[in-house]
C-alpha cells in the first residue's frame, strides 16, 4: 500500500516539475518552432504549433546578412580570447593563493570580487575616452581586454576554490621526491587542476558570449559580435519574426548546449562559494 | 629559506591579475571622479575642469534622478520577489522524487543562457506585441481585449523578461542548498505530526535563509546594471529609465559628462552599500 502512494506522489510531482519546466523553457521552444516557419506562418492567427511546413529558409537568410558570419565571428574571437587571456592571468595567481596562502590572502581574494561589484555606467565614459585616445574603438582586443577584466574576478574564485581542493601532502611528497617548482607545477598539479579549469573556461566564455553592455556600447560594426548583431534587429522591417527566430537560436544554441554541462559549475562560479 | 623563497614566487604570480583588476578600477574610476567636478560637454564645446559640486547638485535634485531611483527601485524588487519566491518554490518542486528530474532541470536552467539581447527581443516581438504576440492571441482566445504590453505596463514587461531570465538562476542555487537539508530532520517532524507549512516554516525556511541572503546580494549587483533589455525594449521611455540607464544617456546620448559622471559615481556608491553586505558573507564563508 505504502509503495502505492510513493508512485503516486511521485507521478503528481513529475507531471507538476514537467509542466514547469516546459513553462520556463517554452519561450526557447517556441523561438526554435518560430524559426522553421514562413513569414506568413510565424504571424498565422491562430498561431500554428507543429504542423506547419517546416522550412530552413530563415537560416540561410540570415547568413546572408552580410554581417552575421562577421558577428559570429567576432562572438566566438572576443568570448574565447577574453577567456584565455583571462586564464593565462588567473592559474598564477589562483595557485599561489590556494598553496601559498599569505596573511593577506583573503583580503586580495575579497579586494578582487568587490572590483566585479563596480556598476558599469560608473566607468562607461573614461572606457570609451581611452579607447577613443588608443585608436581601439569598436576592435576586438578592446573587447576582450574588457571581458576579461570584469570577469577576471569570477574567473580567480572558481580556479581558487577548485586547487584549494588539491590536497597538499601530494605536493609535499613530489618536493620530498627531489620535484622543481617546474615539474611539480607540470606533471603533479596541471593534470589534477585540469577538469577546474576547463569548467572555468566554459562558464567563462558563456559569461563573455552573453556580455551585454560593453559589447554593445564599445562596438559599431567591425568587431560588433551577436548581442549587438541580434539588438539591430528591434527596428523591424516589415515581417520578420522567423528571421529573427533563426537569428536568435543561431545566437544562443552553442551556449545553451555548454550551459547544460556547465550548470553545476555555475553555482561555485557565481555565488564565490558562499552557497555550498 | 623555501618558504621565503616560495612566498615571494607566490606574489610574483599574484602580481599580473591584481595589477591588472588595480589598474582597470582605478584608472577609469578616478577619471569619472575628475570629470564629475568639471563642466564638460564635448558637442558644445565648453570644459571647465572645476566646478565644484555643481553637477552632483543637479543631479541629484533633477526630478529624472528622484524617478530613475523609483524605477531602479520597483525594477530590481520586481523581480527579486519574482525569483525569490519563485525559486523557492521550484527548487522544492525539483527536489521531490519524480521521472526525469535532470531533464526538468536543464529545461528550467536554460532562460539564464539566453543573451539579453536576444530574450528581450523574443519577449518583445513573439509576446508581448500587441498585433502578433502569443498573448493577444491568449487574450483573444479567452474574449478579452488583446493588451499592449511595452506600452501600457512596461516596467512591467522588462521585470517579466528579466524575472525570466533569473529565475533559473535563483532556483539553482536555492535547489543546491535544499539538497543540503538534513532530510532526517524533517522526517521526524513529519512523524511527528508536523504539518507540511510548519515544516516549510521552521526547518525549510530558516536553512535556505543564508541562500536566500546571497540571492537576493548576487542578484541586486547584477540587477542594478540591467541594460540590454531596457534598451531593445523602451529605449528607456514610459518610466523605465533605471539610474544605470539614466547616466547612460546623459554620458553617451545628451553627451554630458560632468553630470552623467557625477551620476556614476552616485550609482557606484549605491552598489557599495550592497557589495558591502554581501562581502562580509562571502568573507566569513573563507574562514571554515
Amino acid at each position: 500500500m505504502a509503495r502505492a502512494v510513493t508512485t503516486q506522489k511521485k507521478i503528481m510531482w513529475t507531471a507538476l516539475a514537467w509542466a514547469f519546466g516546459l513553462l520556463m523553457f517554452f519561450p526557447i521552444l517556441w523561438t526554435f518552432l518560430t524559426s522553421f516557419k514562413t513569414e506568413a506562418a510565424a504571424i498565422a492567427d491562430p498561431p500554428v504549433w507543429f504542423l506547419f511546413d517546416w522550412t530552413t529558409e530563415n537560416y540561410a537568410a540570415v547568413q546572408q546578412r552580410s554581417n552575421y558570419p562577421l558577428a559570429l565571428m567576432n562572438s566566438i574571437i572576443i568570448a574565447v580570447g577574453s577567456t584565455i587571456l583571462g586564464i593565462l592571468l588567473a592559474v598564477p595567481a589562483a595557485w599561489a593563493m590556494a598553496f601559498v596562502p599569505g596573511k593577506r590572502t583573503k583580503d586580495v581574494l575579497l579586494w578582487m570580487l568587490s572590483t566585479k561589484m563596480l556598476p558599469a555606467v560608473g566607468v562607461l565614459y573614461p572606457l570609451v575616452l581611452l579607447a577613443k585616445w588608443l585608436g581601439v574603438m569598436d576592435s576586438r582586443i578592446l573587447l576582450i581586454v574588457v571581458l576579461m577584466l570584469i570577469n577576471l574576478p569570477i574567473i580567480v574564485w572558481m580556479l581558487y576554490t577548485y586547487f584549494r581542493e588539491i590536497p597538499g601532502e601530494i605536493l609535499e611528497a613530489s618536493r620530498m621526491d627531489g620535484a622543481s617548482l617546474k615539474s611539480e607545477i607540470l606533471y603533479v598539479l596541471t593534470p589534477m587542476a585540469v577538469p577546474g579549469i576547463a569548467s572555468t573556461v566554459l562558464l567563462n566564455i558563456i559569461l563573455a558570449w552573453n556580455e551585454a553592455f560593453w559589447t554593445i556600447l564599445l562596438t559599431t560594426v567591425d568587431a560588433a559580435p551577436l548581442t549587438k548583431f541580434i539588438a539591430g534587429f528591434s527596428a523591424p522591417e516589415g515581417l520578420f519574426y522567423a528571421k529573427l527566430s533563426a537569428a536568435s537560436m543561431l545566437a544562443i544554441a552553442p551556449i545553451l548546449i555548454m550551459g547544460w554541462f556547465s550548470q553545476k559549475q555555475l553555482v561555485r562560479g557565481l555565488t564565490f562559494g558562499a552557497v555550498k | 629559506m623555501a618558504t621565503a623563497h616560495s612566498k615571494s614566487a607566490a606574489r610574483i604570480m599574484i602580481a599580473p591579475a591584481v595589477i591588472a583588476l588595480l589598474v582597470w578600477m582605478l584608472v577609469p574610476l578616478c577619471m569619472t571622479l575628475y570629470f564629475s567636478f568639471a563642466d564638460y560637454r564635448p558637442m558644445r564645446g565648453v570644459f571647465d575642469a572645476w566646478i565644484g559640486f555643481g553637477n552632483y547638485a543637479s543631479f541629484l535634485t533633477s526630478s529624472s534622478f528622484m524617478s530613475s531611483l523609483i524605477t531602479t527601485f520597483w525594477m530590481v524588487g520586481g523581480i527579486l520577489s519574482i525569483t525569490i519566491v519563485g525559486g523557492v518554490l521550484m527548487a522544492l518542486l525539483l527536489d521531490k522524487p519524480m521521472f526525469g528530474q535532470g531533464v526538468v532541470r536543464i529545461l528550467v536552467i536554460a532562460p539564464f543562457f539566453v543573451m539579453p539581447t536576444v530574450s528581450a527581443l523574443v519577449w518583445k516581438n513573439m509576446f508581448f506585441n500587441v498585433d502578433n504576440g502569443l498573448f493577444s492571441y491568449l487574450y483573444k482566445f479567452l474574449g478579452m481585449q488583446p493588451f499592449d504590453f511595452l506600452s501600457q505596463a512596461p516596467l512591467f514587461s522588462i521585470v517579466i523578461i528579466v524575472a525570466w531570465q533569473w529565475l533559473p538562476f535563483a532556483t539553482l542555487i536555492l535547489l543546491t542548498s535544499v539538497q543540503s537539508l538534513d532530510s532526517e530532520q524533517l522526517e521526524a517532524a513529519e512523524i511527528d505530526g508536523a504539518p507540511a507549512l510548519s515544516r516549510f516554516r521552521f526547518i525549510i525556511l530558516p536553512h535556505l535563509s543564508r541562500a536566500i541572503t546571497v540571492v537576493i546580494l548576487i542578484q541586486t549587483i547584477f540587477l542594478l546594471s540591467i541594460f540590454a533589455e531596457i534598451f531593445v525594449t523602451t529605449n528607456g521611455a514610459f518610466g523605465t529609465r533605471t539610474l544605470t540607464y539614466l547616466v547612460y544617456q546623459r554620458v553617451l546620448e545628451s553627451q554630458n559628462i560632468g553630470l552623467g559622471s557625477a551620476g556614476g559615481i552616485v550609482a557606484v556608491i549605491l552598489a557599495n552599500i550592497v557589495a558591502i553586505f554581501l562581502m562580509r558573507i562571502v568573507g566569513k564563508n573563507l574562514d571554515n
